[in-house]
């Protein structure tokens, strides 16, 4: 059911010497809603301006139902962009860098003023035809450029990180709207952006980018209840990581793991495990329970940083041993006084099954390079 | 008044600032603009009544042809120092950051030699037995020297030679204000290189243009010393009548009116130049 649109085929490109795409294979559903998440110089960017044609690989082919576009120059691609910071042309007026696309096209008068202004009147911007770009708010000037973008009915639309330049609020609205529509064109939208609650709320499938390599392609959910790596793990919402280390595989798909010294059985994962071996359980700050220190259940620690969040209260635990818990828990109404003290002595656990288990890694990536939005 | 007194750096700058527009600027045009309106007077230069005389003598045909090939020579002046320039300064602004010290440098160094000084340089090589000429003969492109000297054409390179730089400076800021994604995205919407010339880099650089064109054209057709050195009795420009006018003939008011015309042509680009410059909202209008 679902179609290819368009193939990326072992693209690779090289500056200075520093491969910023390695390999790269991607195939892209005609329709759907793609994101390209990763952190700066992850090579997202590239690759969206190879397939807008700013940009011509190293090696390897990009095609779109089954033409080759690789080395197509930008004007004659039917794939139109939506920039960083907008580029609308300071010397027009709002309808004519509408209309510029058309303009080019050479289509006739009266088909571009009736295009234009249905574009307009999709980003609600209709009473805003005669006014310059400098005259709008960043807001306007990012739908105008959307609809610059979309009235040539392109079949794909690429989106360079077009929300980073407005504020959280407006940024949220814009996000609703994106969806809405790329919904009502059915066009495929290509989405660069390092913010991974966007990339997690918009879209149908994530592209997880680190050093020009896809470490991960799934759904929303799967990027973000199943990471593939520790990588897409740390970049991908926060984690709290425990190291285990396997006591026993069971006959019934199980094993136990022996985590802070408590024996804890969880669901056998997919890569292969012996006893002895090292491995990660992963649990986001949502999965964790804190309990009372009365408590039989969990680890021993104290709360070193309480954050109000409204919905939720976010907390962070040192345990005994020095490792650093985050915790997000729902208000629970019924228990009005449900808060803790700094220093609070508490214990940590967590629901079995709700933990994703990664094999350790030989070079683990050190903290700060998956740090960057 | 209690303001002034509680600001006195702000005020003392006011003052001066408005002491030197006032003495230094404007009360000099205006004397240039009474001079213009009063009589001709060879012992005092100017007396009363106050006539348009001068003015009316602008449009006697000899001067209208003085002013009309002056008019010429400085539009071809900038004509080529547009044509130089606008690709000198697109590359300029291309270059990686090291050369282009290196460049704007070697466009500043003449600027600390008189020009007088080196217009007379330039007659040296264009002379008849010049570095030009024997240089081509030696070449054996020619075979008996080209009369350059004395002509227009040594004229409007000697222009050429010492506005050039007044062209490319500000040609230069506009097109190291020329956003690249203005250009990617006129290329994503379907314009070629002529089309995203015409549309988008023209339009974006006519202010550096218009602005090139203003400190060229006025100046061209004011340097007189350049026709004096270079060029032959028949290629005058406005300025040369205007020095005549004051040092020569002692006709001061023509001398002023000729001036005035200058001035009001002068206004007149700073007009277009505003107006380019509102079209792509940089006046925050």
């Amino acid at each position: 059911m679902k179609q290819t649109l368009l193939t990326l085929r072992n693209l690779t490109k090289q500056f200075d010497g520093k491969k910023v795409l390695d390999a790269l294979d991607l195939d892209i559903f005609d329709g759907e809603f793609l994101t390209l998440l990763g952190p700066s110089g992850c090579g997202k960017t590239t690759l969206l301006r190879m397939m807008a044609g700013f940009e011509h690989p190293d090696e390897g082919s990009i095609t779109l139902g089954g033409q080759d576009l690789t080395y197509t120059e930008p004007e004659y691609r039917p794939l139109n962009t939506v920039f960083q910071n907008y580029a609308l042309f300071p010397h027009m007026s709002v309808f004519d860098n509408v209309a510029y696309g058309l303009k080019m096209e050479k289509r006739p008068k009266d088909e571009i003023r009736q295009r234009v202004e249905e574009a307009l009147a999709m980003v609600q911007l209709e009473d805003f035809m005669r006014r310059k770009p400098h005259q709008l708010s960043g807001g306007q000037q990012q739908r105008v450029a959307i609809a610059r973008a979309v009235v040539k009915r392109p079949k794909v639309l690429l989106l360079d990180e077009p929300l980073s330049a407005l504020d959280y609020k407006l940024r949220r609205t814009m996000q609703v709207e994106l969806k809405r529509l790329q919904r009502e064109l059915g066009i495929t939208f290509i989405f660069v952006t390092h913010d991974q609650e966007e990339a997690l709320s918009m879209s149908d499938r994530v592209v997880v980018l680190k050093d020009g390599l896809i470490q991960q392609l799934g759904t929303p959910r799967e990027v973000y209840e199943r990471p593939a790596n520790l990588f897409t793990a740390r970049f991908v919402g926060e984690t709290n990581f425990f190291p285990g280390t396997v006591d026993n595989t069971n006959d019934d798909d199980t094993i136990t793991v022996d985590v802070f010294g408590l024996k804890r059985t969880f669901r056998k994962p997919d890569f292969s495990v012996s006893p002895g071996q090292p491995l990660h359980v992963l649990l986001r700050p949502e999965d964790i329970r804190v309990l009372a220190p009365s408590d039989e259940d969990g680890v021993a620690g104290k709360v070193v940083e309480r954050n109000y969040k409204g919905s939720t209260l976010d907390s962070v635990i040192h345990l005994d041993d020095g490792t650093e818990v985050l915790a997000s828990e729902f208000f629970d109404e019924d228990d009005p006084t449900f808060d803790y003290r700094l220093g609070e002595p508490v214990r940590v656990s967590w629901v079995d099954g709700w933990e994703w288990l990664l094999p350790a890694e030989p070079e683990d990536v050190p903290e700060e390079d998956a740090i960057d939005a | 008044m209690r303001n002034l007194m509680q600001q006195p750096f702000r005020t003392a700058v006011l003052v001066l600032v408005w002491g030197w527009l006032l003495f230094l600027v404007l009360t000099p045009n205006l004397l240039v603009v009474g001079a213009s309106l009063m009589t001709r007077d060879p012992a005092t230069f100017i007396s009363l009544p106050l006539t348009l005389d001068a003015y009316r003598q602008l449009l006697n045909p000899l001067y209208l042809d003085v002013f009309l090939n002056s008019l010429y020579m400085a539009a071809m002046t900038t004509l080529i120092c547009l044509l130089v320039g606008y690709p000198f300064a697109w590359a300029l602004s291309k270059v990686g950051k090291r050369h282009q010290v290196l460049l704007i440098f070697l466009l500043v160094v003449p600027f600390w030699t008189n020009s007088l000084v080196r217009t007379y340089a330039l007659k040296l090589i264009l002379a008849t037995n010049g570095l030009l000429n024997n240089g081509l003969m030696a070449l054996g492109w020619i075979d008996e020297p080209v009369q350059l000297l004395y002509t227009e054409f040594a004229v409007i390179i000697g222009l050429v030679y010492l506005l050039l730089p007044f062209m490319i400076l500000p040609l230069y800021s506009v097109f190291e204000d020329l956003r690249e994604d203005l250009l990617r995205a006129s290329h994503d919407l379907g314009a070629g290189r002529l089309a995203t010339f015409v549309h988008v880099i023209v339009p974006l650089t006519l202010p550096g243009v218009l602005a090139g064109v203003m400190l060229v054209l006025l100046p061209a057709m004011g340097l007189f010393f350049v026709p004096d050195i270079l060029g032959g009795s028949r290629n005058l420009l406005v300025g040369n009548v205007i020095k005549n006018q004051f040092l020569d003939a002692r006709n001061w008011p023509f001398g002023a009116a000729a001036s005035i015309m200058l001035t009001l042509a002068m206004a007149l680009l700073m007009f277009a130049h505003k107006l380019s410059k509102r079209r792509i909202g940089e006046d925050g209008v």
